[in-house]
């Protein structure tokens, strides 16, 4: 197999397996007319829940890592959460948040 | 609402993933020339059919090292399980889409899925939704897409100190929960700890490299208990 053969087959098994993933609940409810109730409601509760997972996940370097970038993604996420509560700006929120943990970054 | 109108709309609601995007895409775009010496017609093919971030990056070495195919699907099936979840959320509304549905389900990535969860509370999105879902979705693949490709040709002639940008996603995720916290009341609130709680405890007891399935799992299994438990089942507007 020719290396130009390996890899488009490598970029079509990744992307093929990714969208595969994504399908699944699709797949899974494909039949259905409509949700069972269940179902329904717990569609409605998991975006808060797992974007809170996500946020932990963005996190997860946290016990690991040393004390100035700990403390870096700390207080950056706290500003991030006291100018979002003030001002409800997103883009302001996340500009001012990323700005001061680059900045804390380059200082600890 | 006309055309432009939802489209200001959808290109507002896209602009906090531009940034974060352009730059891990350039990140992905370097490390695909320097560690596999691929050309940006790769960077173009890989980031707009796999549209991954964290697996197009755990592929670099993979595809360097010309690891056996059945590798490449395994790996890509773990990094990507979480990804099970997220349609839970858009099952009957992206069913309503028409011609558009094939590719919101292919182009639902972490991001993507957040910011299109925060459209939810918008009156806007409910009004014009269809549209501006797919225009959202759209435009954050070509930032994607567009930012691994000019990494790929600028390369090495990059020099500008960037790190710390990527906790501009940190940040997004964290925007999208307190305003999911300030407008979902008491059942939002329940549900975001349930998640950070699994998240914190799968963490500690599983550490950082495996730890994000089993805290999904665990998120919706608390919920569906929660649910069971709840006399009401649910009666309180979320």
């Amino acid at each position: 197999m020719s290396r130009t053969a390996y890899l488009l087959l490598a970029v079509l098994i990744c992307a093929a397996c990714t969208l595969l993933l994504r399908a699944v609940p699709f797949l899974l409810f494909r039949g259905r007319r409509d949700l069972p109730p269940a179902m329904r409601r717990l569609a409605v509760k998991l975006p808060p829940a797992i974007i809170a997972v996500l946020v932990v996940y963005c996190m997860k370097g946290l016990p690991g890592s040393d004390g100035g970038t700990a403390a870096a993604t700390l207080i950056a996420a706290a500003v991030v959460v006291a100018l979002h509560l003030w001002k409800r700006n997103t883009l302001v929120s996340i500009a001012a948040g990323t700005a001061v943990y680059m900045a804390l970054l380059r200082m600890m | 609402m006309d055309k432009t109108q939802i489209f200001r709309y959808s290109f507002r609601k896209s602009i906090p993933v531009l940034l974060g995007y352009v730059f891990l895409g350039i990140a992905f775009g370097i490390l695909l020339n320097r560690e596999a010496g691929l050309g940006w017609p790769w960077a173009l093919l890989m980031s707009v059919l796999i549209y991954a971030g964290s697996m197009q990056f755990a592929l670099i070495p993979l595809i360097a090292s010309a690891a056996p195919l059945t590798t490449i699907a395994l790996m890509t099936l773990l990094v990507n399980a979480r990804h099970i979840f997220y349609g839970l959320t858009f099952v009957e509304r992206y069913r309503t889409m028409g011609a558009r549905y094939p590719y919101m389900v292919w182009s639902l990535t972490d991001e993507t899925y957040s910011v299109l969860c925060s459209c939810l509370d918008d009156e806007a999105a409910d009004a014009h939704g269809r549209l501006a879902f797919f225009e959202i979705s759209l435009l954050h693949h070509i930032y994607w897409t567009a930012g691994s490709v000019l990494g790929c040709v600028l390369g090495g002639a990059i020099s500008m100190d960037t790190t710390g940008i990527d906790f501009s996603m940190t940040a997004l995720f964290i925007v999208i929960l307190v305003d999911q916290l300030r407008s979902g009341g008491r059942t939002a609130r329940r549900c975001a700890l349930a998640g950070g709680a699994s998240g914190a405890v799968s963490l500690f007891a599983l550490g950082a490299e495996s730890f994000l399935l089993p805290a999904l799992a665990a998120t919706v299994f608390a919920l569906v208990v929660m649910d069971f438990a709840t006399p009401d089942r649910g009666g309180e507007a979320a």
